[in-house]
């Protein structure tokens, strides 16, 4: 350290254990936020931000480590959760119609990401995210007009596996109801979550375990410079290709676990730009490029979008007495506070939290 | 086996609506370093682009050793064994030095023989193998690009104005490690600073306005300094 401070490898360096401890204390209330909050509105946060954290790392794969725009990313989501959804509605809940209908949605997201790789990988990137918009645009439309098969803008509601369902007990009490550990029912909502939790886990390390593979590296250099990646032997295209399929699959992964929590899919939860507008804004907050970025900004976004309308109405209250104020702080206006909150986070970290804390792109 | 390496055979590049190399003919012999030198815009850097399929040629022929590559796609032509170093050296910066070899290495790794003699050509190597290549010096940025282009065998490896605002020490270094590849490999390379290019040249072409107007044994060049002011506008005092 010298007279100035710690030197720039130093600053990048504690940055880099700050975000990773953020990312751990997040990951460890995850773990445990059946335990940690017995509300029924903050386990469905909870899941949530598990379920958004692999759908933006997944995103981030695309946009933060290989440089390509999509705006169909809720498209890839939305083939997942439908295809549980489809077969769960027609063949009644069982872990059969997860996977089969699932694994459907998945191999189709697959498909169709192939095929708009193949088709459009070697535009212009701004050609490519307009096939990407007009792509997601129809799904959209058709999940509203096939009606027979989606029930349409009502979306479908339908039952989870059984062992998912809060009627299923896990562990038997001496009272011969569901057991409780350390206040907790050990019944078929907490397998639920755990369901979500762990899904989440293995996705998003699965997404680390790419980002640190060779094909990260690959992935980095086609980024940076594509003729650079070229004149050293890699084809672009194939590997925008093969990462844009990754991405998808995965989406589609975060989407049947989606379509399981929830018990209802619908245009609106899984297709919508709505959505697809939260995921940029969570990768930008997060950090392009950092993975562990993901966490911070969904998990950031998200506690801002369910909590900050309940803070506004209890600062409002606390500063009644203040003219003006609790005008400002008025819970109407939360969106107002949000898109402040916004701004603010983008100029004190301009490359995201986790970007900017690491020091990322200080070349 | 064929006596050159790399064959160019009236080759015509366009970029975009101007015409840069107007029938360019060159014959690479196979082992050592080639020259390539000319004036600033005569098309030395298009005509290794050109080469490498960064640029397409409009017409002609691009032969390495008896395969037609002109039509061939830039990453096929870098699997064939050609690799290239461009005057910006075209490293990574997000990636360390390691990363950066390992790209180049491809799936089956590091050779551990090829990766030692990198360490001794350029021990800078070594001592920042895990360093952002974005943070390296100018030379060392160099000596990366140039370690990224030997870390595999190579038929042919292209070097576009290597010794460019490098300092005297350094370049004294790439001379040495230069003849040390050259003894595996071809070297075709393009330069603007007759010294060091005259230090390593086995044969020379001269391209002025897209054509080559002289081809010879550098020696021969080197040691002519009427042909040199006429080709070149130049003469060796100037550089010394």
């Amino acid at each position: 350290m010298g007279a100035n401070g710690p030197s720039l490898p130093d600053r990048a360096r504690n940055g880099r254990l700050a975000v990773y401890a953020i990312a751990a204390a997040i990951g460890l209330i995850l773990a445990f936020a059946p335990f940690l909050f017995g509300d029924v509105r903050s386990q469905q946060v909870a899941a949530r931000i598990c379920v958004f954290i692999v759908l933006v790392a997944s995103y981030d794969l695309l946009i933060g480590y290989t440089g390509i725009v999509s705006f169909a990313h809720t498209m890839f989501f939305g083939l997942g959760a439908y295809g549980a959804a489809i077969a769960l509605k027609q063949w009644g809940p069982g872990w059969s119609a997860v996977l089969v209908g699932g694994g459907a949605g998945i191999v189709a997201a697959a498909a169709l990401a192939a095929l708009i790789g193949v088709l459009s990988l070697r535009v212009k990137a701004i050609f490519f995210a307009m096939v990407t918009l007009a792509a997601a645009s129809v799904m959209l439309v058709l999940a509203s007009q096939l009606s027979a098969i989606t029930n349409g803008e009502d979306g479908l509601v339908y039952v989870a596996p059984k062992l998912l369902t809060p009627a299923t007990i896990l562990f038997t009490g001496a009272d011969g109801k569901a057991a409780k550990w350390f206040g907790v029912r050990m019944d078929g909502k907490i397998a639920a979550y755990y369901f979500v939790f762990l899904t989440c886990l293995v996705l998003f390390a699965a997404l680390y375990r790419i980002i640190r593979s060779p094909l990260g590296a690959v992935l980095e250099a086609v980024r940076e410079n594509e003729i650079r990646a070229e004149a050293i032997g890699y084809r672009v295209v194939a590997y925008r290709t093969a990462v844009f399929v990754i991405a998808a699959v995965i989406a589609a992964c975060a989407g049947v676990v989606w379509a399981v929590w929830l018990r209802y899919t619908g245009p609106e939860t899984t297709l919508s730009f709505a959505i697809m507008i939260d995921i940029l804004l969570m990768v930008v907050i997060g950090g392009m490029g950092t993975m562990t970025g993901a966490v911070i900004g969904v998990t950031v976004m998200s506690l801002a979008q369910f909590y900050l309308k309940d803070l506004m109405g209890a600062a409002a209250e606390a500063t009644a007495a203040i003219p003006v104020l609790p005008q400002l702080l008025n819970p109407d206006r939360w969106l107002f506070w949000l898109g402040i909150l916004f701004i603010l986070l983008v100029y004190f970290f301009p490359a995201g939290v986790a970007g900017t804390l690491m020091k990322k792109g200080t070349h | 086996m064929s006596d050159f390496i790399l064959r160019l055979d009236d080759v015509h590049t366009d970029i975009a609506q101007y015409r840069i190399l107007h029938g360019v003919s060159l014959d690479v012999p196979r082992g050592g370093v080639h020259v390539l030198l000319g004036r600033n815009g005569a098309g030395k850097t298009t005509t290794l682009r050109t080469i490498m399929g960064l640029w397409r040629a409009r017409s002609g022929a691009v032969v390495l050793g008896h395969r037609d590559i002109s039509a061939m796609h830039t990453s096929e032509i870098a699997r064939l064994g050609v690799a290239y170093v461009p005057e910006n050296m075209g490293i990574f910066g997000g990636l360390t030095v390691e990363e950066n070899l390992r790209l180049a290495a491809g799936p089956a790794g590091f050779d551990p023989g090829r990766l030692k003699r990198i360490f001794t050509l350029f021990p800078a190597m070594e001592k920042f193998r895990d360093k952002s290549a974005w943070a390296l010096s100018g030379g060392q940025k160099q000596m990366l690009a140039i370690s990224r282009a030997i870390i595999e065998p190579r038929q042919l490896i292209l070097i576009d104005e290597p010794t460019k605002g490098l300092a005297p020490a350094i370049i004294r270094a790439m001379i040495d490690a230069f003849r040390d590849i050259a003894r595996e490999t071809t070297i075709l390379l393009v330069e603007q600073n007759f010294l060091f290019a005259s230090s390593l040249g086995e044969t020379v072409a001269v391209i002025d306005d897209g054509r080559i107007v002289h081809r010879g044994v550098m020696a021969e060049l080197a040691a002519d300094r009427d042909l040199q002011t006429r080709l070149l506008g130049l003469s060796l005092d100037a550089h010394h």
